[in-house]
């Protein structure tokens, strides 16, 4: 199971990077489509707001792909000090 | 005697934390539910600025900045305690909500307006990151070990009852403010619609009167006279290691999918019902208040199921259920409502016509209700305006807007077809709570668990209704586009849930 833990790390990272590359792709798309201040704002918003969700996505997928989930803790207590 | 005055204590503990909690999500719902009519007050369209402005107030403020509110308030948790940060949410909630009620409209004080609303509606969307993780806190850390999912799965259905109280006073005011039902919603879109902001502050009121009478938990009260306190609770839930994996572990393996299903079975359900099934305004409330009702004893249930089997794979049921059939649900509820080749009983086809002066004005607005009743049983209800000039020429105005009215039999299958998405939501928020508490220590255990429940339900979930529309507008050809949004985000946390999260109960939540 350790194995698929780490190796769905790698597709995480690539999820991350790609979702992020389609987000920023769509948003600049629509905009020079429809150059409104509505288009502008929501999009701008979106490309904002995920960017360090993406970045969250990117490291999750790291620390999958290093091992860090092979083993979780047994209790918040081994997370305390 | 000793358990009689725990079983005591904790009821209490229940009740004062879920009430307030309750009215913070009235609070925060009651904005959106009556956003066209705020922005017909605040917000005219005509003007570019204020457009923008409620492109920002509407659609992003509230949602966005709670996972502001869950650091900012987890923090202060963290460090003077949960009694008073969640108390302090709560008053904000309240002020930020009864202060929109009083905000003169933009014809009265111009931009001030709309800039007081954004003001405010960024308060709300704070406090409400600051109020969910103390309460679920709380509970969690007064609770028995061995009942924890079911004490704080009483939290877990405030957030539908604030929604269901914010819809259910919004019908009651828009139809008691004339005896005349016309007349009534006239007079609640001009002023009434401020009621339920107003009628917010008793509500706070008499939450901050029962919260103050409640002593700080006894596990946070331990580790401060042992002087063992975070010095610094966002530093540590993110800059640690072994705590970062685990707040992105929570966020990634249950919060995104759990929000982006509590946001679709309850708010893009109504948008759905609404703009595209063309539902009447007032019988779609009500299929979503009957659902509601139904379905919500289900969360002490799943939090109950959960303190025996574990909380994971309830949660994951719920995700894949919500992933198999949101489709299937969502084509049912158009088929359900559909007139499409449907024949039409012409003898009960009628015209209503209302003439109204413009005072001043040297036309009047005539408006034209044309009923078609079909087949199956569905009223199909269009109205049309038109400018009626002095001299007696019409001009014709682009107000055409059509609404269906169902049958009773047609009306209960989609309260069945909104419960059974509201099941879905119930099985994976009812036991989030514990999961979430059980994750993280004492210390930062505010902090570390509002804020993968902010970004998963206020980012993830909150966007939903918006990204579904946008969607729609983006691809017209398949009306149920919207929904690959929710699909993909839960079928992906579902994925990262099963395989990484662990099932096991951690019965310790006072280390």
């Amino acid at each position: 199971m350790n194995a698929v833990k780490k190796f769905l790390g790698i597709i995480w990272m690539v999820i991350a990077v790609l979702s992020y590359g389609i987000l920023l792709k769509t948003a600049l798309t629509q905009i020079s489509v429809k150059p409104t201040t509505d288009t502008l704002v929501q999009w701008s918003i979106f490309v904002v707001i995920f960017f360090p969700i993406a970045i969250g996505f990117l490291i999750f997928g790291w620390l999958a792909f290093k091992g860090a989930y092979d083993r979780l803790p047994n209790s918040s207590d081994e997370m305390g000090s | 005697m000793q358990s009689t005055v725990d079983k005591k204590l904790i009821r209490k503990v229940i009740f004062a934390s879920s009430v307030g909690t309750l009215i913070e999500w009235y609070d925060f719902y009651i904005f959106g539910s009556l956003a066209p009519i705020i922005a017909m007050q605040f917000f005219p369209k005509t003007n570019p600025t204020a457009a923008l402005l409620s492109t920002l107030a509407t659609f992003a403020a509230g949602f966005i900045v709670r996972p502001f509110g869950a650091l900012v308030f987890g923090r202060l948790g963290d460090k003077v305690g949960r009694k008073y940060t969640f108390l302090l949410t709560l008053i904000l909630m309240g002020g930020a909500t009864f202060a929109i009620g009083l905000i003169p409209g933009y014809d009265k004080i111009g931009f001030l307006a709309p800039i007081l609303v954004l003001l405010l509606r960024l308060v709300q969307g704070l406090a409400l990151g600051g109020e969910y993780g103390g309460a679920a806190t709380y509970v969690a850390e007064h609770a028995p070990e061995n009942r924890r999912g079911y004490f704080t799965s009483w939290i877990q259905t405030t957030a539908t009852l604030g929604l269901l109280l914010s819809l259910g006073i919004i019908l009651f005011t828009r139809q008691s403010m004339s005896a005349d039902s016309a007349e009534s919603i006239r007079i609640f879109e001009d002023w009434g619609w401020r009621i339920p902001f107003w009628f917010s502050v008793v509500l706070v009121g008499m939450s901050v009167y029962i919260r103050l009478k409640m002593h700080e938990s006894p596990a946070f009260s331990k580790l401060k006279a042992e002087g063992k306190t975070s010095v610094n609770p966002i530093k540590e839930s993110l800059m640690k290691k072994a705590n970062l994996k685990m707040v992105l572990l929570a966020l990634f393996g249950a919060t995104m999918g759990q929000g982006v299903v509590w946001y679709t079975g309850q708010f893009y359900a109504q948008t759905f019902l609404e703009n595209v099934c063309k539902i009447d305004f007032e019988q779609t409330r009500t299929i979503i208040i009957w659902a509601i009702i139904f379905a919500t004893p289900l969360f002490i249930f799943f939090g109950n199921l959960s303190d025996k089997i574990g909380r994971k794979w309830i949660i994951m049921v719920g995700l894949l259920s919500a992933v198999l059939l949101y489709r299937p649900i969502y084509q049912q509820m158009l088929n359900i409502t559909s007139t499409q080749g449907i024949s039409v009983d012409v003898s009960k086809t009628r015209i209503q016509s209302v003439l109204s002066p413009i005072s001043g004005k040297n036309y009047s607005l005539q408006t034209r209700a044309t009923f078609t009743n079909f087949d199956n049983g569905i009223v199909e209800k269009k109205i049309h305006v038109d400018t009626l000039m002095a001299s007696g020429i019409e001009v014709p105005q682009i107000i055409d807007k059509v609404s269906k009215e169902l049958p009773t039999d047609r009306y209960w299958i989609l309260v069945g077809l909104i419960f059974l998405q509201i099941l879905f939501v119930t099985m994976s928020y009812g036991p989030i709570a514990a999961f979430l508490v059980e994750m993280f220590p004492t210390k930062i255990r505010y902090t570390s668990m509002s804020l993968p429940y902010h970004l998963g339900n206020g980012v993830f979930g909150g966007l939903t209704p918006f990204i579904a529309v946008l969607l729609g507008t983006m691809y017209t050809g398949d009306l149920l586009v919207g929904l690959w949004y929710p699909i993909a985000v839960a079928a992906l946390c579902l994925v990262i849930g099963t395989v990484y999260l662990s099932n096991k109960i951690d019965t310790n939540v006072n280390d």
